[in-house]
């Protein structure tokens, strides 16, 4: 045997909590990002930690769509980040309060 | 314990070390350097739990292409200018009022899941050692999910066109015959905008 579950769904709630403290507390558009990445991360260790308890391979399936989906948001998040910062030359998401010009 | 058990925990503890330093940087190529020792942690932890694909994926994907996407972009975008000493303390004071109620909320679900999924200690589900090869992982994935793959595979052909979109230039909207899209073809298809030229 190897560790309890609830350990590795311990470890997985800690890594979750510190990308949404990052989402939610960060004034960088990029660290925002990178806060998203933190918790998809979390939930594809849960997945897994998930596959193995039941020893039912779909949760390692699912893991294999949350990289596309994580892959396809990164794409376009940080493009969309990249116009900002072309419109008002700034990563804060403070900058981005009027509706427009 | 076992010689697993304690890789296990070991690799937890580095890699949220990792990640709570690299939520932490303020300079950004350092958060993403730390983040590709927090997912080159998870990468192992998904082999410790019997997923090699998946940790071959989690070091292509997440550390190799998407961490590298992220310094490009940094790279492309300009820093703002390093504030002068007294400014950056008055800056960290307020940063710590900031994170205040944030670590407050965190610590208070950390907890909150602790109790929930430790309720009774003597209760632990144990987890037993076991392998998924990447052969019976596909043929999972193209035998009974393909219609997940279909649209995962969607899912990346609109991220790319609209990633493509959004990078266009800016359009001047008060030129509406210079808009994108218009059929004349001895235009360009988008007016620049002036600021966009170095």
């Amino acid at each position: 045997m190897i560790v309890p579950l609830e350990h590795v769904l311990l470890f997985a709630a800690a890594l979750f909590f510190i990308g949404l403290v990052t989402v939610v507390s960060r004034r960088n558009l990029i660290m925002i990002l990178l806060g998203v990445e933190v918790m998809l991360n979390a939930a594809g260790v849960v997945f897994v930690a998930a596959a193995l308890r039941w020893w039912d391979i779909a949760g390692q399936g699912m893991v294999l769509f949350i990289m596309g989906v994580a892959a396809a948001e990164i794409a376009v998040g940080l493009t969309l980040v990249f116009r900002v910062w072309r419109r008002t030359r700034s990563l804060n998401p403070d900058s981005l309060k009027t509706l427009k010009d | 314990m076992t010689l697993y058990a304690v890789l296990f925990y070991a690799l937890a503890a580095v890699t949220l070390f990792c990640t709570l330093v690299a939520v932490t940087r303020r300079v950004l190529v350092h958060a993403v350097v730390w983040m590709v020792g927090s997912l080159l942690g998870t990468a192992l932890i998904f082999l410790l739990l019997g997923a090699p694909l998946l940790a071959g994926f989690e070091v292509i994907i997440y550390a190799g292409a998407i961490m590298v996407l992220f310094l490009f972009a940094i790279m492309l975008m300009a820093q703002e200018p390093n504030e002068p000493p007294e400014v950056r303390s008055m800056v960290r004071r307020r940063l710590r009022a900031r994170m205040f109620w944030p670590t407050v909320w965190a610590l208070a679900g950390i907890i909150a899941c602790m109790a929930l999924i430790s309720f009774d200690p003597t209760n632990t589900t144990p987890l037993t050692a076991g392998r998924v090869s990447p052969r019976a992982l596909g043929a999972w994935v193209f035998g009974n999910a393909w219609p997940a793959v279909e649209i995962v595979s969607l899912l990346l052909f609109a991220a790319l066109a609209g990633a493509r979109y959004l990078g266009l230039p800016l359009v001047r909207s008060d030129h509406p015959e210079k808009m994108a899209g218009s059929l004349d073809m001895d235009q360009p298809p988008c007016a620049v905008n002036p600021e966009d030229q170095p």
